[in-house]
């Protein structure tokens, strides 16, 4: 169906792709695999028209293509849905998915009728029972990506590209998407699927494509591959898993959080959180277990003073109580927050490596007032060296770095500041592997030095790799605790919403 | 030819703005032989010394991503207050009380009214979240209103050799108010450079969640960056009232405007957390410049309106082809 030949791109000397050689088929799963990096966005953005310049030939149905803007690879039938929803929330569904291809009646105006009518159409084939008029603002994650595959059937796609479409709905939306996937290989698409998730990839895949440093290293069927052979294949050589040894008994607790509640910012007679007990203690790993919605991310904001008005309960550090009015306070008290969202929430990234790791800890490296250039460098050189990370010097800026790099930075700000407990949101969301790895070891060697962890995830290996205890939330409730040799039946059964 | 410009283009592109502005001086250089003189080298720092000190403050609103369209409001306000302190000083007959003020009195009392206005622009912003355009939009009809009523539509004249010394003076050599602007440039450049305060102003810019993520005092910062555009405008308010000996109650009309050009010829990025003081500066000479030389060049002030706006697009035009790789 589509085929790229020798495909070359360069940036400003750096070599992006090198060579790449691959081939979509119709009618099947097409996974391409590779660490962060390693060019598979690149290599996406010319596919679908965003890079209009590189070296190589593509082969569209056996004809060579050439598209100069996104807009003339989508009428070619080469859709491409984003890991960040492209989506205009106050405009309902009809009107995104007609967005730019508007029908119109014989004198000019909207033809609001016949796009209603093929919208519902469009959502009946993908099993979405909403109305056409729905606002998107008001859909759920899930929802607004299957909006997006619906704008890609209105144009009557050939080849379409999903850029990890799992990296922020639920489990039982994934199960719906896989479906929808299922139908439309049935319909002779091809699909190309890019994931981190190697699960999903066996459960989804025809057939792969491994691409490293750029280069197209190896493509086959998906049958009769393992993880490991993935895994070696993507970084060239066999990863070991970490893997936290025995359930370690803290003899101190550490954090004590009693009957915490948080009201519900709009609805105040609703709380998102709901009686929360719970303890981490020195040296621990505590992980926190959730699907979309089930208030992890609240929790962890509400422990770092990030909503005083709404709190109620008590938390208690080193057996003093506690009450944050700003993440301020929170990090004076020695706590520390690794956010979900690290382009957002846990970078500047328009600022440099150096800045970005003393920004929470100025006071140390002033002196009268004046900041000390030299002492701020050696800082941020000592958190480069120890945990590794790749980047031409501490004068780059942040936004040049890699996924995996870019979280290391948000962990050298918090360690400067040498917190008692560090919370971690998804700490190794759209991370590679290796990358993974050693963000894994970090937090293990933290927890050895007597720091208390308290890791938040929706990836279930993650939680069991590295926990002492588990802890499920659902709903706003904690649901159950549970040792670190639990199973990922009982940790799901309790991580269920029981109310529909 | 190719490789020479790829070497050179870093150099090329960090000094773009100081290249143009020396391509600006040249062309005028030889249009016109008024135009390198050192009597008129003076005349141009001095002209764009208010615009200066304006536009600093508006660079640091400006990288926290916010706007502030007051401060010509807020200079006339400053300046009248000033100088009608000066001349009538207060007078309660109620209580059979006056008071008078010296010039340093007065001057303090102009900063102090330009700091609470951009406290209060600060406070509302956070306060009541409010988008910065709109806030300070507000405060642009108030402060101007409050002049109005201040000066009773009517001039103030007649402050005295002591006060108009501040915007017409030489010392060693230099204008006065090229010392007053000069100083605030260096300060602030310290300030945004060196300080925890600056650290935090491009943090803000460049995601203030990030920002108040990592502890920082979001609501804190703001309140002082609008204060001190605010005080800053009220220094520029002195040394207009001062030079013309007059403080007119329209004074400092549309200047946020000239501001706002200073602030993105010299390369600030509207949407915060990038960009530069030492920027800004050089922006407001170029547009100081160009006015200088289109006056020199006899050229027709409806013609100079037309020219600076295209140098202001030109600009952005040039500054964005040039990080658009980034």
């Amino acid at each position: 169906m589509l085929r790229a030949e020798n495909i070359t791109k360069r940036f400003s000397g750096v070599t992006a792709l090198d060579a790449v050689c691959l081939e979509f088929q119709a009618g099947k799963v097409t996974a391409v695999i590779g660490e962060n990096g390693a060019g598979k966005s690149t290599l996406m953005k010319i596919l679908s028209g965003v890079y209009p310049d590189y070296e190589g030939q593509i082969w569209y149905k056996g004809n060579p293509v050439r598209f100069a803007s996104p807009r003339d690879a989508q009428d070619c039938g080469i859709a491409i849905i984003h890991q960040e929803l492209n989506l205009i929330p106050y405009l309902n569904i009809t009107e995104n998915i007609f967005l730019g291809r508007e029908l119109t009646t014989r004198w000019g105006t909207l033809d609001k009728k016949a796009m209603r009518l093929r919208t519902g159409q469009l959502l009946d084939r993908l099993n979405l029972s909403i109305s056409p008029d729905t606002l998107v603002s008001e859909l759920k994650v899930g929802q607004q990506q299957v909006v997006e595959i619906a704008k890609a059937l209105l144009i009557d796609s050939e080849v379409i590209i999903m850029d990890e479409p799992t990296s922020a709905i639920s489990e039982s939306e994934v199960d719906v998407l896989f479906r929808i996937i299922a139908d439309l290989k049935k319909e002779q698409k091809a699909i190309v699927y890019i994931s981190h998730k190697l699960d999903e990839l066996f459960k989804m895949a025809d057939r792969f494509v491994v691409l490293r440093d750029g280069k197209s290293i190896e493509s086959g069927e998906m049958q009769g591959m393992t993880h490991d052979d993935i895994i070696r294949k993507m970084v060239g050589r066999a990863v070991h898993t970490i893997r936290r040894q025995a359930g370690f008994l803290s003899p101190k607790p550490l954090l004590s959080v009693e009957n915490l509640c948080l009201k519900h910012p709009e609805r105040t007679q609703e709380n998102q959180l709901k009686n929360i007990f719970f303890t981490v203690g020195q040296g621990e790993i505590v992980g926190i277990f959730g699907l979309m919605g089930a208030g992890r991310t609240e929790l962890l904001e509400t422990l770092f003073g990030l909503h005083p008005k709404r709190t109620s309960g008590k938390i208690r550090l080193d057996e003093q109580e506690r009450h944050f009015k700003s993440p301020g306070d929170a990090i004076a008290a020695g706590l520390a927050l690794v956010p979900e969202d690290r382009k957002k929430d846990g970078l500047v990234l328009g600022l440099d490596v150096r800045t970005n790791i003393s920004l929470t800890n100025l006071n140390s490296i002033e002196r009268n007032g004046l900041l000390n250039r030299a002492k701020e460098s050696k800082l941020a050189n000592q958190y480069i060296t120890d945990l590794n990370i790749k980047t031409s010097s501490e004068r780059q800026t942040a936004r040049n770095l890699s996924g995996g790099n870019q979280q290391k930075i948000v962990l050298s700000k918090w360690l400067a500041t040498h917190p008692k407990l560090l919370m971690l949101d998804e700490p190794t969301r759209g991370i590679d592997v290796n990358a993974k790895n050693e963000i894994y070891k970090l937090i293990l060697q933290l927890a050895d030095a007597g720091m208390g962890i308290l890791v938040v995830s929706s990836e279930l290996p993650e939680i069991l790799a590295i926990s002492d205890r588990i802890l499920v939330m659902s709903e706003g409730n904690l649901t159950t605790e549970l040792p670190a040799n639990a199973s990922e039946d009982e940790i799901l059964k309790a991580a269920i919403p029981q109310t529909i | 030819m190719q490789i020479s410009l790829q070497t050179y283009r870093p150099v090329i592109l960090k000094f773009q703005s100081l290249i143009a502005l020396l391509l600006l001086c040249i062309t005028i250089g030889l249009l016109s032989d008024k135009f390198f003189t050192v009597a008129n080298g003076w005349n141009v720092l001095r002209q764009i010394s208010v615009n200066i000190c304006i536009s600093v403050g508006m660079t640091l609103v400006v990288l926290t991503a916010g706007i502030d369209l007051s401060v010509g409001s807020v200079l006339a306000l400053s300046g009248a207050i000033a100088a009608g302190l000066l001349r009538n000083g207060i007078e309660l007959p109620a209580n059979n009380l006056y008071i008078g003020f010296t010039v340093f009195g007065a001057i303090v009392a102009g900063i102090l009214t330009g700091s609470v206005l951009g406290w209060f622009n600060g406070w509302a912003i956070t306060r009541f979240k409010l988008p910065p355009f709109v806030a300070t939009l507000a405060m642009l009809t108030i402060a101007r209103g409050l002049t109005m009523l201040w000066t009773e539509g009517f001039p103030i004249t007649g402050l005295g050799d002591s006060f108009t010394f501040l915007g017409t003076g030489w010392f060693l050599g230099i204008p006065l108010p090229v010392w007053i602007s000069g100083g605030i440039v260096l300060v602030t450049v310290l300030l945004m450079d060196q300080t925890r305060f600056g650290r935090y102003v491009y943090a803000i810019g460049g995601s203030e969640s990030a920002a108040r993520l990592s502890g920082v005092n979001i609501n804190r910062i703001k309140i002082r960056v609008y204060t001190l555009a605010g005080a800053l405008a009220a220094v520029g308010g002195l040394l207009v009232t001062s030079r013309l000996d007059s403080a007119q109650p329209n004074a400092g009309t549309s200047y946020e405007l000239d501001s706002i050009a200073a602030v993105v010829i010299g390369g600030t990025s509207l949407s915060g957390g990038r960009g530069s003081i030492l920027g800004t500066v050089q922006g407001a000479v170029i547009i100081g410049v160009l006015n200088n030389g289109l006056v020199l060049l006899n050229v027709s002030p409806f013609w100079q309106q037309v020219v600076k706006g295209i140098v202001i697009l030109l600009a952005v035009i040039i500054d964005k082809s040039s990080t658009k790789g980034e």
